[in-house]
This record gives structure tokens, C-alpha cells and sequence, in this order.
């Protein structure tokens, strides 16, 4: 099986240049942003943690940390779900075009 | 000043402890036998071998002992990667650490999940559309086999090595205390069961043991959950205020505590376990159970979402103990301690919530969760002797079919009696730092080395391989020169490298060491490896040519 040259073919292909670069811009959005926030998180607990020890409201115990903890949690359920809502609809339908194009 | 400083060094000299929970370490007390739990126990056995035989039928070539034949869906990949992931060292430790320090059990969990994404967005579908059967066949794909499936068998089995011990030694304790068997006979069993789901059963049986282990432990901690959010009429505000006002730390337990102090340390525990998570080895091989990249990516959402969700019920339970296996002296001994220590909360608050039944149920579920996990280990330990050194290196790909069966059957019962004996000469060790290694170096070996063969071009045999043993180098002598195991292992007074986590030193020196070794490399063959880098970007985009994949 002989694929390098399809591979060639499909590399000059600029609607595969274009699928790659939004692909890839998109990815590394959503890592920027789950890296962000992580790391901001865990950044604000070395050096200011009192930050998240401050209570919502003047009657409760419950602190800023509890929704920036779970709001962590959260977004990195909501962000996969986001990638592989675009990636396995609008993604893959321009890959298998883009195939399509080659086989001919 | 000074103050500040005798705090801050205090509170670094308690951050190994971190990964600690993982590994369920120190002294515990064996039980009382435990009937119910074994009798539920036994009954999860019967079921799982049963599976085991039905897959031993399914199992006539290597791709279905490797991979399931590519036949697992999304859904369960996601709930196997899930059942893999969580361990019963991370369901007793993260909510004993909820229940002594309440919310840095949360910011220790975080740790775990959020490596997830980045897998997803960086990694999973290219993995998927490169390899075969193991990580290698994605690092090697345009680079010096034999050199590249050596490194990265290498980087496998030690990760594989100082996970299992931790697990074995964990399960040994555990079971001492769930069931009151002797250690001995714990660590046996385990290393027995774990083989004959592998030996037999391949990927497609221990696929299904995880998904079984990964449903029963979710519904059992949701049980748990719900019961204690039922006593405190479903409002978090009141969970949380009643915890306050009966723990001793009172409100320092609703904010961060001593867990993650100075700013070095704290990013490179968040650096282990991110990209640690992207290179364990038994891991990254679920992706290839799946058909192709869209199944692959829905794996990872499923498997962030079920993580996620445990670890949400963790963290309840662990306040639903302070609630009420704190304040009953039915669960502590005359001391006032918590009877089997704090890693028993969650034990406990089952029997509290559930009785003596459901403190059976979820006994039963612990241990079929560290079989699970043990077995997936064995798998990716398995195939990287059998796969990567026997047919792809020693062999040279030309290995015949039975041929790597058989070598991958002696190494699975290798692996088996090398964990059982390990597993005995480790009881008394403190392997505080095994789980914190083995993603150490998962991190600075396995990742760099996978990463970028699937994303720069310029990379070279010569640059990975340099590159990826002075990353497992370095993580491996920092460790050993860390305060975990220079000061509380070996005795010492002073640690020579002053962080528990070596990953941003020693991720930084591989990416550093492999780009050096791969720009300099001016040969014929580098310059024929960064030619073969646009067709495999291609089919790494694509899925043309993957294994699989519908043929074109």
C-alpha cells in the first residue's frame, strides 16, 4: 500500500492547510485556556490563598474557593465537550471531503 | 520574616504527602474478617472471570489481545479510562484528606483532571490515527525503531514498575483493612486475579473489568453522596457550615491549608501530573481500543466527565464524614482516633450511610477497583516487552503472530510474580514517592519524546533519544536527591535538591536536551527522518492509513 503519494497530494491540498490550521488554532485555544486557568488557580494558592478563603456573603461559610474549585472542574468537562462537539462534526466532515477529493 | 519562612519550610516538608494518597501509605491496623465484604467480593470475581473466559474466545490475534480489535466504543473507552484512573488509593486518600483538611482535598484532585483536556486537544487523535498497539508505534513512526522503541519501553516499564509496586503494596494494606485477610494473602490474590484477567482475557477482558469497576464505584460513591446531601436537606450552604462548626480546624477548613505552598513546587506538581497523565504508558494505550479518532475523542470528553464527577462525590463524601464518622464514637477507638485511620473514612461513612450490607458493597468495590487498575499496568507492561522489544526490536518486525503471544504470556506471568515479590519486599518501605515518580517520569521521558515526534518536524532518533533518557535520568536522580526519599527514605538530614517534584526541572532538561541533539544532528538519516515527518503529519491529520480505519 502505497499511500505517500496521496499523503503528498493531500499535504499541497490547501483546503488541508487550511482544516490543519484551524484544527490546530482552535486546540490550542482551549488548552491556553484550561493552562490558564489552572495554573492561575494554583498560582493564587502559593502565593495568596487568603484570596480563597474569603467567604461569598457575610452569612456563610462557604468561600470564593468552592466555585473556583469546582468552576475548574466544570470547564474542563465543558471544554472536551466543546472540542469534540466541533472536532467530530464540523472537523471531520471537511477531513472526509478533503479524502474524498483524493481518492479521485 | 523569619516566621514566615519557618512556616513556609514547614509546610513544603508536609507537601510529600501530595502524591502520598495515591500510594495509600502508612501503618494500618488489620481487621476484624469481614464475611459480607468478601461474600460480595467473590461474587465480583466469579462475574469478572467469567468475562475472561468469553473474551479468551474472542482473543485469536494480537490486535485483539492488545487492543480489543479496535471494537470498544467512546462510551465505555471513556468509562475504562475512567475505571483505570481512578484508583481506590485516590477514593480513600482524596476523601481522607477532605475530611482532615477539607479543602485541599479539592485542589489535590484538580490536579488529576486536568491533564484530560490537554490529552484531548493535543494528543488524542493523532495518537489514535499513528499507532497500532502501544505509544512507541506513535514515537518510532518516522524515527530509529530500535532506538526509539527501546527508550520508550524503557520509559514504560519503569513507570509501570513503581506504579504497580504502589499499588500492590497499597492493596495489601487495604485489603488487611477491608477485609482482615493478611497481608501476604492480599498481595498474592491480587497478583493472581491480575494475571489471569490478562493472561486470558487481554485488553478486551480487562476493558470490561474496568468498565464494571468504574460503574459500581460511581454508583456506590453517588449512593454515598446523595445520603449525605439528604441529611443536610440537598444545600451545600448547610453541608458546609455544620462541617465548620463540628471540625477542629473550623473554618480553615473551607480554604487552602498547607498543600501547595512555594511557586515552584506548586508548578511542578502541576506540570507531573498533566503531562505525566499524557504519558503513562497504560494509559495511552486505551486509545487504540477504539476504531477510530472520533470514538477516540469522545473517550477523553466521557472519561473528563466521569473523573470530574468522581471526584465531586469525593470531595461531598469526605465532608459527609466529617459530619457524621467524626462526631460517632461507634467509628473510633478509645484514643478518640478514627479506628483503621483516616484513609477509613469513606469506609465508615459507607457503613453510616448504608450499614453493614453497603459497608460490604463498597469494600468489594475498593479491591475490584485496584485490580483494575493493576491489570491495565500489566497490559502496558506486557505489550512493551512483546510487542516493542520482542516483535519490533529483537525481531524486527518480522516476529510471528503466536510468537508474540507467547512472549507476551511469559512476561505477563513474569510481571505477575515480579509484583507479588516486590509487593512483599516493599510492605514495611515507605513508597511515599512511587506514584509521584512514576508520573515524573512519565512526564519528562515518555511525554516529550511522544509529543514532539507528533509535532516537529525537526525531531530526530538522535535528539529523542538523548533527549528522553536524560529526561528520565534527571527525574529519577532528582527524586532520589528530594527531600521524599534523601531525607524520610534514606535517612539523611538535609535533601540535596530542595522540591518534592523534579518534573519542571527535568521536563524542561528533555525538551531542552532533545531539541539540542536533534538540530545538531546533521546525518543522512535525520535528514530522511524530517522527510517521512509530512506524510505522517498527513495521515496524523487525517486518519488515511491508520489502523483500523475503514481502507481506501
Amino acid at each position: 500500500m502505497n499511500n505517500d503519494n496521496v499523503y503528498r497530494q493531500i499535504y499541497a491540498n490547501p483546503r488541508f492547510q487550511e482544516l490543519v490550521a484551524k484544527r490546530g488554532r482552535f486546540a490550542w485555544v482551549l488548552s491556553i485556556i484550561m493552562l490558564a486557568a489552572y495554573f492561575a488557580f494554583i498560582l493564587v494558592i502559593a502565593f495568596d490563598p487568603k484570596v480563597l478563603g474569603i467567604p461569598l456573603g457575610p452569612d456563610t461559610v462557604t468561600t470564593w474557593g468552592i466555585p473556583a474549585g469546582l468552576g475548574l472542574i466544570f470547564l474542563a468537562i465543558a471544554l472536551t465537550g466543546v472540542y469534540v462537539h466541533r472536532a467530530n462534526g464540523e472537523f471531520d466532515r471537511i477531513t472526509q471531503e478533503i479524502l474524498n477529493e483524493a481518492q479521485q | 520574616m523569619i516566621a514566615r519562612f519557618l512556616t513556609a519550610a514547614t509546610l513544603l516538608a508536609a507537601s510529600p504527602m501530595l502524591l502520598a494518597g495515591e500510594a495509600l501509605t502508612g501503618e494500618v491496623q488489620k481487621q476484624a474478617t469481614n464475611w459480607t465484604a468478601i461474600g460480595m467480593f467473590v461474587m465480583f470475581i466469579i462475574f469478572t472471570m467469567g468475562i475472561t473466559k468469553w473474551a479468551a474466545k474472542r482473543n485469536t490475534s494480537t490486535a485483539d489481545y492488545y487492543t480489543a480489535g479496535g471494537s470498544i466504543t467512546g462510551f465505555q473507552n471513556g468509562l475504562a479510562i475512567a475505571g483505570d484512573y481512578m484508583s481506590a488509593a485516590s477514593f480513600l486518600g482524596i476523601s481522607a484528606l477532605v475530611f482532615t483538611s477539607g479543602y485541599d482535598g479539592l485542589i489535590y484532585s484538580i490536579g488529576f483532571l486536568v491533564g484530560w483536556p490537554l490529552i484531548l486537544f493535543l494528543m488524542a487523535e493523532r495518537l489514535r490515527n499513528l499507532g497500532k498497539f502501544t505509544f512507541s508505534d506513535v514515537a518510532s513512526y518516522r524515527l530509529g525503531q530500535t532506538q526509539i522503541r527501546i527508550l520508550s519501553a524503557l520509559g514504560s516499564l519503569t513507570v509501570v514498575a513503581f506504579y504497580l509496586i504502589a499499588q500492590m503494596v497499597g492493596a495489601g494494606k487495604l485489603i488487611q483493612l477491608l477485609f482482615g485477610l493478611d497481608y501476604y494473602v492480599a498481595v498474592i490474590l491480587v497478583g493472581v486475579l491480575m494475571v489471569c484477567y490478562v493472561l486470558f482475557g487481554g485488553m478486551l477482558a480487562t476493558t470490561w473489568v474496568q468498565i464494571i469497576k468504574a460503574v459500581l464505584l460511581l454508583s456506590g460513591a453517588t449512593f454515598m453522596a446523595l445520603m449525605v446531601m439528604k441529611g443536610v436537606n440537598f444545600d451545600f450552604g448547610t453541608l458546609f457550615s455544620e462541617a465548620v462548626k463540628i471540625h477542629d480546624k473550623g473554618e480553615a477548613i473551607m480554604s487552602p491549608g498547607g498543600l501547595v505552598t512555594d511557586p515552584v513546587s506548586a508548578i511542578s506538581l502541576g506540570l507531573a501530573l498533566m503531562f505525566g497523565t499524557a504519558g503513562l504508558p497504560h494509559i495511552l494505550m486505551r486509545f487504540f481500543t477504539v476504531s477510530d479518532a472520533k470514538e477516540a475523542r469522545k473517550s477523553v470528553f466521557y472519561a473528563t466527565g466521569f473523573i470530574g464527577y468522581f471526584y465531586i462525590l469525593t470531595f461531598i463524601i469526605g465532608f459527609g464524614a466529617i459530619l457524621l464518622v467524626s462526631t460517632n464514637p461507634e467509628y473510633k477507638d478509645a484514643t478518640g482516633a478514627i479506628i483503621g485511620g483516616t484513609n477509613m473514612v469513606a469506609i465508615h461513612l459507607a457503613n453510616a450511610v448504608g450499614g453493614n450490607l453497603f459497608l460490604g458493597f463498597i469494600s468489594a468495590v475498593a479491591f475490584a477497583t485496584i485490580l483494575a487498575v493493576v491489570a491495565g499496568l500489566t497490559l502496558a507492561g506486557a505489550s512493551a516487552v512483546s510487542h516493542d522489544l520482542y516483535a519490533c526490536v529483537i525481531k524486527k518486525g518480522k516476529a510471528k503472530e503466536e510468537d508474540e503471544m507467547r512472549v507476551t504470556k511469559i512476561t505477563t506471568l513474569t510481571l505477575g510474580v515480579v509484583a507479588i515479590l516486590l509487593g512483599i519486599a516493599f510492605e514495611k518501605q515507605n513508597i511515599a514517592f512511587m506514584v509521584g515518580l512514576a508520573f515524573s517520569i512519565a512526564a519528562s521521558c515518555n511525554f516529550p519524546v511522544l509529543f514532539l515526534s507528533m509535532y516537529w518536524k525537526n525531531l530526530t532518533t538522535r535528539g529523542a533519544l538523548f533527549g528522553g533518557a536524560l529526561g528520565l535520568f534527571t527525574a529519577l536522580l532528582l527524586t532520589i536527591l528530594s527531600p521524599t526519599v534523601w531525607v524520610q527514605v534514606l535517612g539523611n538530614a538535609q535533601a540535596i535538591f530542595p522540591y518534592s517534584y523534579p518534573a519542571l526541572f527535568s521536563v524542561a532538561v528533555a525538551f531542552v536536551g532533545i531539541w539540542f541533539f536533534s538540530i545538531t544532528d546533521k546525518s543522512k538519516m535525520a535528514s530522511d527522518e524530517r522527510e517521512r515527518f509530512f506524510p505522517q503529519f498527513v495521515r496524523s491529520q487525517t486518519g488515511l492509513g491508520a489502523t483500523g480505519a475503514v481502507a481506501h
